[in-house]
């Protein structure tokens, strides 16, 4: 299997993409160029963090239309895994690959801290290897984080199962201290309709590494690996 | 696209240029020149100089670019060392940590941009000391912030510490590197004048190191980056005048930062090096293409010259003048080799970025700049960088800080309430010098990049782990203004020996400094004397330490209505350690490990934060600073942590033992535990010096093996001893000691200590109406 | 064709949190405003373009800001302006 991690002009988690990828799932990794339009055969794609074109406008708003979105939405459309890592969430909404949006935070502050996340739906590409309910700590850092839907939306998505992440407090409650940017629902991270494409604001290329204090995000990229064995 | 290659010949002469001021007296103090420096200038060109001339000189001539008044005094630091691969006079410092990797590694000031425009002045500083290290080849890993502000209980200062922060974070956040440490400290002498000192750290294989010295005649120079607006000019002599109500009106002077454009810039720059293509690149920070092209040519101690009207501009009818002293943000200077320029702009062009051809490396030794055919400046050789004038000013000590540094502080009264010792230790606790500094910290990505073993707060220094190696490294700034205000050369001494031993707390063996020196107007007998004696302090410890001067920074003229601002010799500390395993952090682990402290109690409370904060005095002798000692001390927590045998480690700096106690207590709000202390050993001491007074020299440690750690520190030959245990955060904090005792709840101690920023910054939520530019981020 | 200038406001959509205009809000009531009952802060983008009148101007701009300038999940937009330059 082979996953590609986006280079928009602005990413700056692109590289801890890749290497999440080479060292702890010992996967090939590939960067994808946003001016390409050559996908280069890969299985997976990831839409990593970052400040794509500065998100001067708005975040994401501008990356969505780099030529190399056009094959990720064939992509996707096919069925194809896409993950959106906090900007590469914010673009996956901007380009209609997710529902909702993200707004900026409620405090209107950055906000770099390790948070805990209650996986919420197992019946994606990227949770079939997690458990349901299962705590995950890992950092987030943005500005721009706030889920926001309707309220039809919300509820659909609930029903659906599409809500794949809620922010949660040492103990799983989805309380308001739990909730770092004002989310919706505590919503932290969610899924298209078949759970093949994922968007979520936390970091789990920075889970990985007991040295760095957490490997709760690989679970996320061993889901990929069940895949290959499918 | 051609280089120009028939420069026009000196025989062309330099001409006025119609429309430019004629050169009056008024015009010469305007742009910050003594008459004796024109008098000088006026020497070296043999004439009357031109509008232009005068602008370029008043820029190189400032004391930030030229050092004038600092220069002799630098050069009595240490700068040498076998892993020392680049000294001071470079973008940026560099040392070697084995397996053919370095680390380039500066510190840089933006006081007054900061104190006019705090969101803007803070971010553009960030951005500068980026472009310093990645310019030596040497991709940036880390970010360090070292501010200083005036009492958090004013609006003004609390709408300073929002935008200084935000303006952080923004630029590093976007461009995506971890900013990772730093230090904060609050007191009234910054009050107008605060302090903005940002430190970057660079990874880079040494075979890629690269230096800006223009080199090889024919060769191209090009502007690289961003284009040229009239932001900033006189930038860099703003930097060197006093603060006054003035300036509040010198706004536009202030740049804006585009950090979507330093990431691109970044990247474009590392991949520019390693194609092979140029030979030098420096970035256009202060007086901008001026100080940048001027540098590089003295340097290579070749001649170099530059046509203004090939420069990539942002407004319309921009002068050459303007052109050459713009500080627009986000641009950097390269010399290409002859006939590679075009792989230099297909790079570029890769990255959306503008490259032009401004100039030419010449062998004819003068720096010439031109306006199409026009010659508007021209200078003989590298002297307008090297006939800079050098003075020796007065030294003098104020009378003022004699009579502090002599008054018997003993003699000063407790209050009441510290009858209670925990009275005192909680309200130290909220002392914003000393609270928990997560408010900031939070606001800083300090995840990215997948590096950060210990991030801010964590540790006494940031630990970042070294990829493909098994090292890692720590970095820490540090400096305490008042020690250095009360006694400037026990005070420099300090600064460099605390960032030692917070760099050595964490495992790493401390290896070198970049230093920014902010101190007030020079031509003051009793600053220069600060500034003398702060440097030869700092030159006693980086000798002891073997920690070399790398580079840095000096900023002048840091004063307000009031006065100079403490004078603050900022270190910034870097330490290898060769297993990022060993990284130790700061806060107690397991309830049962034995406390040790390592280093000495003594009866010292002149210039503690408990007497300015709980007395409003400062006063007194600093505490004593023993470098033989502090060495020894180094040596020993090194040795403990690499045999395995430490579980915390966290040295007394503000606030002394009860303080650094506490916080290892619950410096880790998620993770606190208690602590039982018995200190009966030192009952010949007054209790408030014994809890509070801040010896220098000590470590607080957390072992199972506590024998283990005491028989090193024998060997070492450092005075050890086990003062208590850790417990469970239910058990609180006691400390027993012959003259009182001191107990306490952790939750109480937490919330004095984690609360009191957020809550005064919670007013200046409320205070501020407008948002700081930037747009959504 | 004839050059025109179009401002656009684009403010949080109608009914989601808006925090900005919360906090400035507090802060007016702060001040002493007291009669303010509610801010909104949003975006102002003034477009230069050449267009053959003021109705395809609009039309222009509103395709602008349906594709980019303005999302709709969360934000609403306004073209404010339109005048001749």
């Amino acid at each position: 299997m082979k996953v590609g991690v986006v280079t928009f002009p602005g990413s700056n988690c692109d590289e801890d993409a890749l290497l999440a990828i080479r060292e702890h799932v010992h996967l090939e990794a590939v960067p994808l160029w946003h001016k390409d339009h050559d996908l280069q055969g890969v299985d997976v794609v990831i839409l990593p963090g970052g400040f794509s074109y500065g998100d001067y406008l708005r975040a994401g708003a501008i990356a969505r239309f780099a030529p190399i979105m056009q094959e990720i939405a064939a992509h996707a459309k096919r069925g194809g895994p896409v993950i959106g890592i906090c900007n590469g969430f914010q673009i996956a909404c901007e380009a209609g690959l997710l529902p909702g949006g993200l707004l900026r935070n409620d405090h209107l502050q950055f906000r770099s801290m390790p948070v805990t996340l209650r996986v919420e739906s197992t019946a994606t590409v990227f949770t079939r290897e997690a458990s349901a309910g299962a705590l995950l700590t890992m950092p987030i850092a943005h500005g721009d984080g706030r889920y926001s839907a309707d309220a039809a939306t919300l509820d659909r998505l609930e029903g659906e199962g599409q809500v794949v992440f809620r922010y949660v407090d040492a103990t799983g409650h989805p309380t308001s201290a739990a909730n770092p940017n004002g989310s919706l629902r505590n919503i932290a991270g969610v899924s298209n309709a078949s759970g093949t494409v994922v968007g979520l604001m936390p970091h789990p290329e920075r889970a990985l590494d007991p040295l760095l204090g957490s490997t709760d995000g690989l679970v996320l990229f061993r889901s990929l690996l069940a895949l290959t064995k499918a | 696209m051609t280089a120009q290659r028939t420069p026009p010949s000196a025989s062309h002469g330099v001409r006025p240029r119609p429309g430019d001021p004629t050169i009056t007296p008024a015009l010469v103090a305007e742009h910050g020149l003594t008459m004796d420096e024109y008098g000088r200038l006026e020497r070296m060109l043999e004439r009357t100089p031109t509008f232009t001339e005068l602008g370029i000189i008043s820029a190189l001539w400032s004391e930030h670019c030229s050092y004038k008044h600092s220069r002799p005094v630098l050069k009595t630091l240490p700068t040498q060392a076998p892993w020392v691969l680049q000294g001071p006079g470079e973008n940026a410092g560099v040392i070697s940590i084995g397996d053919g990797l370095a680390i380039a590694f500066k510190i840089e000031s933006h006081n007054h941009p900061s104190a006019v425009e705090p969101y803007q002045g803070a971010a553009t500083g960030v951005g500068g000391i980026l472009r310093d290290v990645f310019t030596m080849g040497a991709r940036p890993i880390a970010m360090l912030n070292s501010l200083r502000f005036g009492s958090l209980e004013t609006p003004r200062v609390r709408y300073l510490v929002a935008g200084v922060v935000k303006g952080i974070g923004d630029y590093g956040n976007c461009v995506g590197i971890p900013t990772v440490a730093g230090d904060v400290m609050f007191d009234p002498a910054y009050e107008g004048n605060p302090l903005v000192n940002a430190m970057c750290v660079g990874l880079l294989r040494e075979e890629e190191l690269i230096r800006a010295k223009a080199e090889g005649v024919g060769n191209s120079i090009i502007a690289v980056g961003a284009r040229t607006g009239r932001d900033g000019i006189h930038g860099a002599s703003f930097a060197s005048e006093d603060l006054s109500e003035e300036n509040e009106a010198k706004r536009p002077r202030v740049q804006v930062g585009d950090p979507f454009t330093e990431k691109l810039l970044l990247e474009a720059s590392l991949e520019l090096i390693r194609s092979g293509h140029i030979v030098a690149i420096q970035d256009m920070g202060a007086a901008g293409l001026t100080s940048s092209s001027a540098e590089m040519a003295e340097r290579g101690d070749v001649g170099v010259t530059i046509d203004t009207t090939k420069v990539p501009v942002r407004e319309t009818g921009m002068t050459p003048y303007e052109i050459l002293l713009s500080e627009s943000q986000e641009r950097m200077l390269v010399v290409a080799t002859r006939g590679h320029e075009a792989e230099v702009q297909a790079i570029l062009a890769k990255w959306d970025l503008v490259a032009e051809v401004i100039g030419e490396v010449i062998a004819e030794p003068v720096y010439r700049v031109t306006e199409g055919d026009r010659i508007v400046a021209e200078f003989p050789g590298t002297r307008l960088v090297t006939d800079c004038p050098q003075y020796h000013p007065e030294a003098r000590e104020s009378e003022e800080a004699i009579a502090r540094r002599t008054r018997d502080v003993a003699a000063i009264a407790p209050k009441g309430e510290e009858a209670d010792p925990a009275w005192t230790l909680e309200r130290l606790l909220q002392s914003p010098t000393i609270a928990s500094k997560h408010w900031i910290h939070r606001q800083y990505d300090s995840t990215v990049r997948t590096g950060t073993v210990s991030g801010p707060g964590a540790g006494d220094a940031a630990v970042i782990r070294i990829r493909g190696t098994t090292k890692a490294i720590a970095v820490k700034t540090d400096c305490n203004g008042r020690y250095v205000y009360l006694d400037p050369r026990v005070g420099g001494r300090i600064a460099v020996a605390e960032a030692a031993r917070n760099v050595a707390c964490t495992g790493a063996t401390p290896r070198a400094i970049t230093n920014c020196l902010n101190f007030g107007n020079p031509k003051k007998p009793e600053v220069f004397f600060q500034f003398r004696e702060a440097v030869y302090g700092m030159g006693d410890a980086c000798r002891a330490l073997e920690t070399p001067v790398t580079g840095g920074n000096v900023s002048l003229y840091n004063e307000n209505p009031q006065g100079a601002v403490y004078p603050t010799p900022t270190i910034g500390m870097v330490g290898v350690l060769d297993d990022a395993a060993h990284a130790t952090r700061m806060t107690f682990t397991t309830p049962g490990d034995a406390i040790v402290l390592l280093g000495e109690n003594t009866d010292e409370l002149g210039g503690s934060e408990y007497l300015s904060w709980v007395h409003g005095v400062v006063a007194g002798a600093p505490p004593h600073c023993d470098l033989d000692r502090e060495r020894a001390l180094i040596g020993t927590i090194l040795e403990a942590i690499r045999a395995g045998q430490v579980r915390s480690a966290h040295d007394c700096s503000e606030g002394g033992l009860a303080v650094a106690i506490a916080e290892s207590c619950m410096g880790d709000r998620a993770r606190p535990t208690g602590a039982r202390l018995d200190l009966t050993a030192w009952g010949a001491l007054p209790l408030r010096a014994l809890l509070f007074g801040e010896a220098q020299g000590r470590i607080v440690v957390s072992t199972a093996h506590a024998e283990a750690v005491l028989a090193i520190a024998q060997r070492h030959g450092v005075p050890a001893r086990v003062i208590g245990q850790v417990t469970a955060a239910d058990q609180g904090l006691t400390i027993a000691a012959a003259q009182g005792r001191c107990t306490s709840t952790i939750d109480r101690l937490a919330t004095a200590y984690h609360e009191a920023i957020p809550r005064a910054m919670a007013r200046a939520a409320a205070e501020t109406v407008t948002e700081t530019a930037g747009g959504t981020r | 064709m004839t050059r025109f200038t179009v401002s656009v406001k684009i403010v949080p959509r109608h009914g989601l949190l808006d925090p900005q205009g919360k906090a400035v809000t507090d802060a007016l009531h702060t001040l002493g405003f007291a009669s303010v009952r509610d801010v909104h802060v949003g975006r102002l983008l003034v477009i230069e373009l050449e267009a053959a009148d003021t109705a395809a101007a609009q039309a222009k701009v509103r395709e602008m800001c349906e594709r980019l300038l303005a999302n709709p999940v969360t934000e609403d937009f306004v073209i404010a302006e339109i005048a001749k330059a």
